[in-house]
């Protein structure tokens, strides 16, 4: 009724929470993504020291060498909350399942060339344990980070990464069965084209700083793999008639487009803020960089023969190039 | 004695399928109403039954969608494609 | 080995559990590059002994392709309820204004915990050895941020109309009561992972949060607030996942090594009493502060803990557990509880962000009902000597600051079990200091991790040593972000009430 709601417009105190208010210099209303994000993690006097960890607070922004006046800087360009997030990714994965379910009827995986069937188990299938390892890494930020903000993105993206370990594994299962994953894992265990990722993926479990953490899975090892995998590798499937492979990885590629806007936005904050900051960016992209390109060689030669050096090396450009336009020292 | 097991759903128009498919399919069942929901309490175990559930709702039925009617339960699960069992073990 | 190109077109589908096995459990391998210690550094130091990690049992066998899926569909049913109760301005269709306080305590005490669980069950999300508990805890880790953001998108419409919670993680941090859920939790965040379980997804998820969620649910939908029944039974169904997950993890602890029951057991003790220790607070909101009332704490307490909880005991008696350890103290109790939370809170609620008030004649008819043992010998005649007082103009506040809980940080306002007269204190001394406790089951927690204790952000002590934004009331209330005069104080009088009683009016003039 017209008149209830003149009332209402006339009795409301205040549009948004106090806190969200002081972030906006006036009280005016919120965005679900603001109210949902902002301040979250508590701040104030800590009872008790972790018992696992009584060197540092519970919460603590000395676990990584970044500083940051304000942690809430590091705000996600795609809004996501709980809500957000799960409804977009029902979205992708609805895609997906139609996709996986379509191959998988007409039988989609035999009707590629015999041997890139086998190129394909080869590099994919143990590249769920790498997804698994970023799960982890993702889950570890989420742990230790500091702030709502960053913690929360890094939430979304241990489940996602957990999802694409899922949707690899699938296509595993379309590919060749329960055994196709046994061998994919005994590949990820023996092979000595993947003992250089392997290496890599466990070391960075054991980083001790997670803002390095970060740089090393989501700049430096994601931003030279899904380019070579999810673009180069799958345009080389086309001449074997892999399309039906390009149906099932589209996930992935939606991903990274749409996780990168988040990434970009979380190390340019970073990055603006100091030279101190930009210095450790530098010096952690620098280091892990030429780990992910030395892990990612032999498979790189295995797939696409002589090319795959090549092709690395330009990818290595364009991510030198895109850590450079956010502000990271590149090449010193 | 045997320990009651527990499971409480949403009063909700799926809610109210799954409930009637829990008491036709465990006789020793009984249904507490409160508003917005209702306790279903059993002696021992209780089973719930896919094929009851999408009978009683007209439609083939996932157990997994339960996820979205579900308040509560007490008792080990066990699911798997076609029942969910909730039962204490002594 | 290679594989065949040749598959049968129409491969047999995989049933739930071995899909599951295949899609999770494969994902893990033994690391050689680096220590397994160094990648898993915690789950040794509280002496849990783990043979076999994979003989946990992870009962609802999510994929995250389910989990998308049923999540967004729960969140797409939550948001529309949200934004159709704003629309209609379904605040003005509760039973009563006082409601909305029990909104005030939930938002400021119970979400932040949320948000603490999100973060702990990351830290034990990424630290277990075994990928079963691992993602588990990780499913919980997300559901948690949940629900901490969808409580605040529902009580944020609240918000706009009503006092006391326009600075809910501001207060959550300071103000003196808070301290009481603030340090449960980190007490659960600051130990070992085994420890954080116990106390998180068994003893409070399952032995004891349905004391929280489902009478104080239902009590919202028999109050009119149908927007915070819908994230209320929107987080159940996450919190049936939770509880499962408790519940499995206690198994799997005791099944592995019989030198873990006692650890367990020390556990299990403890986490009920500080678990119960922090209930007082609800058994106090669903007595006192839901108009219509649904059921009172005595009655939860016995269907939930004596009858749900008992069965579970009995149920893993065949592990050489038993029930918690003073669980006949909360019991002889239950009489008493939500008085006594009540009657202390009427005095301090000049300190508090939040309106009390003294029951009026049908609520007392129900106390009465509800409790023939103590309400009309203990309580009645205390609440008719405030009410006369209040009449006269003089309405009681207590300008004494109250002697905390070293433990569970409650003042001490509890009295002895067998006799209701007498208020229960307990001290000891450590290190030349002496320490105050509540109980002998806070006392025994104390004793047991003294090192850990002594640590404690003790508010009342914070404010003596001048820590609090300074020595008077207004100035600590300055500190609090507390509104003084529009949050606190008695309901009667307040702007809420004001508010409330014009919509009443406009609702009366324009209904006819």
């Amino acid at each position: 009724m017209a008149l209830d709601i003149k009332t209402n417009a006339l009795d409301q105190r205040r549009q948004t929470f106090a806190h969200i208010a002081r972030r906006l210099g006036e009280d005016r209303p919120a965005s679900r993504y603001e109210e949902a994000t902002f301040d979250l993690q508590p701040g104030g006097a800590h009872h008790y020291r972790p018992t696992w960890d009584p060197a540092h607070e519970l919460y603590d922004a000395s676990r990584t060498g970044i500083v940051l006046a304000d942690w809430y800087v590091l705000k996600d360009p795609r809004q996501f909350y709980y809500g957000t997030y799960t409804i977009a990714r029902a979205r992708m994965m609805e895609a997906a399942e139609k996709a996986l379910s379509f191959v998988e009827k007409r039988n989609g995986f035999a009707a590629i060339a015999p041997e890139w069937q086998d190129t394909i188990r080869f590099y994919l299938l143990p590249l769920r344990h790498v997804e698994w390892g970023a799960n982890m890494n993702a889950c570890s930020i989420t742990d230790l980070g500091f702030g709502a903000a960053i913690t929360q993105a890094t939430m979304f993206t241990a489940t996602d990464r957990l999802g694409i370990a899922q949707i690899i594994g699938r296509i595993g299962l379309i590919a060749g069965g329960g055994q196709a994953l046994d061998e994919g894992k005994r590949v990820w265990m023996d092979a000595p084209e993947w003992q250089p990722m392997r290496r890599l993926v466990e070391d960075s479990l054991v980083i001790s700083d997670w803002f390095e953490m970060f740089v090393a899975q989501f700049l430096a090892l994601d931003g030279l793999l899904y380019p070579l995998v999810y673009d180069l590798f799958d345009l080389a499937g086309q001449a074997h008639g892999a399309s039906s492979l390009s149906m099932m990885t589209e996930f992935m590629v939606d991903w990274r487009d749409e996780v990168t806007r988040w990434i970009d936005a979380v190390l340019r904050a970073t990055a603006r803020e100091s030279d101190a900051n930009r210095d450790h960016l530098g010096r952690w992209f620098a280091h892990w960089e030429q780990r992910a390109a030395e892990a990612l060689a032999p498979l790189a030669t295995r797939v696409l023969g002589e090319a795959g050096i090549d092709a690395l090396a330009g990818l290595r450009g364009e991510l030198a190039k895109r850590a450079a336009g956010l502000g990271i020292p590149v090449g010193q | 004695m045997t320990q009651n097991v527990s499971i409480t759903l949403q009063n909700t128009d799926e809610g109210r399928g799954i409930i009637a498919a829990i008491m036709a399919d465990n006789p020793d069942a009984v249904a507490n109403r409160y508003p917005a929901m209702t306790k279903i309490d059993c002696p021992g175990r209780l089973v719930m039954n896919r094929e009851t559930i999408s009978t009683e709702l007209g439609r083939d039925y996932d157990l997994q969608e339960l996820n979205l009617t579900l308040v509560c339960l007490s008792g080990n699960v066990d699911e798997d494609d076609d029942r969910l069992l909730i039962a204490w073990n002594a | 080995m290679t594989t065949t190109t040749t598959q049968s077109p129409r491969a047999k589908k995989l049933g739930i559990k071995e899909r599951y096995s295949y899609l999770t459990r494969g994902l893990d391998w033994e690391p050689s590059y680096q220590p397994r210690e160094k990648i898993f550094p915690y789950t040794d130091y509280e002496g849990i002994r783990i043979h076999d990690w994979d003989k946990f049992e992870d009962p609802f066998r999510l994929t995250m392709d389910a989990y998308w899926k049923f999540q967004a569909e729960k969140e797409r049913r939550l948001y529309a309820v949200i934004d159709s109760f704003a629309q209609n301005n379904g605040q003005m269709n509760v039973t009563d204004a006082r409601y909305i306080n029990a909104l005030k305590i939930f938002l400021t005490a119970v979400s932040p915990l949320e948000y603490a669980a999100h973060r702990s069950y990351a830290h034990v999300g990424r630290h277990f050895d075994g990928v079963g508990p691992r993602i588990a805890c990780q499913m919980q880790a997300i559901d948690e941020l949940r629900h901490a953001q969808t409580q605040i998108h529902t009580i944020s419409h609240f918000n706009k109309f009503f006092d006391g919670l326009h600075d809910p993680w501001h207060m959550f941090s300071r103000v003196w009561y808070l301290s009481v859920p603030k340090s449960f939790f980190e007490d659960a965040m600051s130990a070992g992972p085994f420890e954080f379980l116990t106390a998180i997804s068994f003893s409070f998820e399952y032995v004891l949060t349905s004391l929280l969620f489902v009478p104080f649910m239902s009590g919202a939908a028999y109050n009119g607030d149908m927007a915070t029944v819908t994230f209320g039974f929107s987080a159940q169904s996450d919190e049936s996942r939770h509880m499962t997950l408790g519940l499995e993890i206690i198994k799997f602890m005791l099944e592995q090594d019989e030198g873990n029951v006692p650890i367990v057991q020390k556990w299990i003790d403890k986490w009920f009493w500080r678990g119960y220790r922090l209930l007082s607070i609800v058994a106090m909101m669903m007595d006192y502060m839901l108009p219509k009332k649904i059921m009172s704490w005595k009655e939860a307490w016995e269907i939930y803990f004596e009858q749900g909880g008992g069965a579970l005991f009995t149920d893993l008696a065949r592990y050489g557990i038993r029930l918690p350890k003073y669980h006949e103290i909360a019991s002889a109790e239950k009489d008493h509880y939500s008085h006594q939370a009540w009657s202390t809170f009427y005095q301090y609620t000049h300190a508090a962000a939040f309106h009390t008030w003294l029951p009026d004649a049908g609520e007392e008819a129900w106390m009465r009902e509800k409790y023939p043992e103590s309400y009309d010998r203990l309580y009645a005649p205390r609440y008719a000597h405030w009410g006369a007082e209040a009449d006269e103009g003089k309405r009681f506040y207590n300008n004494g600051l109250p002697q905390l809980c070293q433990v569970c940080q409650v003042p001490a306002f509890f009295t002895e079990a067998n006799d209701p007269t007498r208020i229960s204190l307990r001290t000891c001394e450590h290190e030349g200091e002496h320490y105050h406790f509540c109980s002998d089951g806070c006392r025994d927690i104390f004793l047991d991790e003294p090192e850990k204790y002594v640590q404690a952000w003790l508010p009342v002590h914070q404010i003596y040593q001048g820590n609090c934004g300074g020595a008077t009331v207004p100035e600590v209330l300055d500190w609090y972000h507390l509104n003084g005069g529009a949050d606190n104080l008695d309901y009667k009088g307040s702007p809420d009430e004001a508010l409330w009683q014009s919509w009443q009016a406009s609702k009366a003039g324009t209904g006819t």
